[in-house]
């Protein structure tokens, strides 16, 4: 399947991503490309097989529910670009 | 010691400890053949005069220097990797040294923890020397994609050293480090050794922990040991890899000690060789680098089989499905408000949209939104759960042939090195240089390149040995036997200092 322009500006909106032009363009023409080679599956039939869940044969383990750690706001506050005493700062969402 | 030949070449040159493989340069400073610092101060300044290989992002040489200096001072040399200073991906978390995944979005990120497989290097007595450079996220084949520029290859100033470890590799190649440490999702790992010499080795999915490594496609990702011989290789593996709490895909199947285990008996080894590996339009020279390998195991006992793991034309398009989806999904939080970079916006959805165009780069961009696509409303059965079948049946096939042979023998690359720009304009073709390495990832299992020859223009070639699920030994074993045959040198002159 071929990606159009309106199909990229749609998905690159669903990824958060702004585009330009130009580079709508581009991605038009890439990502037409790479879904042409990906749609070689088509030539396989795989309707009796299950899809893989897992690709270790070894169960998850379970864990103690516990607080382990916590009192880490610093750490978690120290690399934001913009902060204010203890929160996250954003552009005003409400008006 | 001190009259040993080794002690006197020191003397005469104190610049040939870089040149020594990582296991002798641990042996040497147990035995006070040299110090910690002697070894460090000489890989600072390989690496110092090394700028037009542009293979470090972040530099931690004074910090090295100290550790060694208190490590030489305390002198405890119980550690596999005692006082040695190794240089790292900048893949993984590095406490309070900046982390950047070779991307802007990252360009300022510095965690406040370490990852669990560099926390174990560092708790075996290794310390950092640096961080290096890699494609954005991981998203690449030649190391061009890095949002601190591309990478060259030691083998010469034009050419790539393969991706996404591809720091790693020509720091390795170039002596810069005495080993080092990648990441592998679809060849990763495997592919830039291939490209520059080296042992590269991924390991089985769980046999090291993930946390801490920044996400690309968490079903995929491994992290391993990227060394100058097999030797090295067993050490290095064994010293980062085990169960991690803190990652509950990791495995708690227990570490073998590799070192002491490793042989290059693998008599009556069976080793399988899959036809659907030869591609249209592979050079001849990598046909024949084949062949001379199925020799190199002949002649050290191995039997060899023919076997056919049909699937294995699906592979890099449902990896092309798989990885962009997870990277899609994980890739959703660099958002501008927690780390990283921040853009300007009107609002904050326009805040989001304009950090994540000016913080990704063209691949990444690419990825996320061939993710988003087979991820969205509507074709989520027709991409992702087939891929996802296909996955299983390309699993299927090496459950059915590894119940006959212990291991697979392939070529690593379907090429050597190439130019750099050469399949930047094409996304598809830069994907296809991972056509041997990406089965093992969709399937979980335990691969190796080891270097094995040269191609007609001088260029080093792999040969990738894929084993049973935790089965790293017998992947060594079968490397070191092909290692002692092929009698690989590196051919290039420092050029670069």
């Amino acid at each position: 399947m071929s990606i159009d322009k309106d199909t990229v500006k749609h998905i690159s909106k669903l990824a958060r991503i702004s585009l330009d032009e130009k580079k709508i363009d581009n991605l038009s023409k890439d990502l037409s490309s790479i879904m042409k080679f990906i749609e070689k599956l088509n030539k396989l039939s795989t309707d009796k097989t299950n899809p893989l869940t897992s690709i270790i044969n070894a169960s998850l383990k379970s864990r103690k529910d516990e607080v382990r750690d916590g009192k880490i706001r610093s750490q978690i506050l120290k690399n934001s670009p913009e902060k204010n005493e203890e929160f996250f700062v954003v552009p005003k969402v409400i008006e | 010691m001190k009259n040993s030949l080794l002690y006197q070449r020191l003397l005469n040159n104190m610049s040939n400890i870089s040149e020594l493989f990582l296991t002798k340069i641990v042996n040497g400073i147990k035995k006070r053949d040299f110090t910690s610092e002697e070894v460090t101060k000489t890989f600072i300044n390989n690496s110092q005069n090394s700028k037009k290989l542009n293979v470090y992002i972040s530099e931690c040489f004074d910090d090295a220097l100290k550790s060694a200096k208190s490590f030489d001072k305390k002198k405890d040399y119980n550690g596999l990797l005692s006082g040695v200073p190794i240089a790292v991906k900048d893949l993984f978390c590095t406490k309070n040294v900046k982390t950047t995944a070779g991307s802007k979005i990252l360009h300022n990120f510095i965690p406040t923890y370490e990852s669990t497989v560099t926390s174990n290097l560092w708790s075996k007595g290794a310390f950092l020397l640096g961080k290096l450079n890699c494609d954005e996220f991981a998203m690449g084949s030649s190391n061009e994609t890095s949002f601190f520029g591309n990478v060259v290859n030691p083998y010469g100033k034009q050419l790539v050293p393969g991706g996404s470890s591809g720091g790693s590799a020509s720091a390795l190649a170039a002596e810069l480090t005495p080993a080092t440490i990648g990441t592998d999702t679809g060849g990763s790992i495997r592919q830039p050794a291939s490209f520059t010499g080296t042992v590269g080795l991924k390991p089985t999915y769980g046999r090291c922990s993930r946390w801490g490594i920044v996400a690309f496609a968490s079903s995929l990702d491994q992290a391993g040991p990227m060394t100058k011989n097999v030797e090295d290789c067993a050490l290095l593996l064994q010293a980062m890899s085990g169960y991690d709490p803190k990652d509950s895909t990791s495995v708690d199947v227990k570490v073998d000690n590799y070192t002491s285990k490793l042989t290059e008996n693998v008599k009556g080894l069976k080793i399988g060789i899959p036809k659907e590996y030869i591609v249209d339009n592979m050079p001849a020279e990598i046909d024949n680098l084949w062949k001379q390998g199925i020799d190199y195991l002949k002649d050290a006992g191995a039997i060899i089989k023919n076997i056919s793991l049909p699937h294995t034309m699906y592979a890099l398009p449902a990896y092309y499905i798989v990885a962009p989806a997870e990277a899609s999904s994980n890739l959703a939080r660099y958002d501008g408000v927690k780390y990283g970079h921040r853009a300007k916006g009107k609002n904050l959805i326009e805040m989001y949209e304009n950090t994540r165009s000016e913080g990704f780069g063209d691949e990444v961009k690419r990825r996320i939104l061939i993710g988003t696509y087979v991820l969205s409303s509507g074709y989520y059965d027709a991409y992702y759960l087939k891929a996802q079948k296909v996955r299983q049946l390309i699993k299927n096939d090496f459950d059915k042939v590894f119940s006959d042979v212990d291991a697979i023998l392939t070529p690593s690359t379907p090429s050597s090195a190439f130019k750099i720009g050469d399949k930047t304009d094409d996304p598809v073709s830069m994907y296809l240089n991972d056509i041997f390495t990406v089965p093992v990832n969709l399937s979980g299992l335990p691969a190796i390149s080891v270097p094995a020859g040269y191609d007609e223009n001088n260029l080093p070639l792999g040969l990738q040995i894929i084993g049973k699920a935790f089965d790293e030994q017998t992947i060594l074993n079968l490397s070191l036997a092909i290692e002692k045959r092929a009698n690989f040198k590196k051919n290039f002159k420092v050029w670069w200092s």
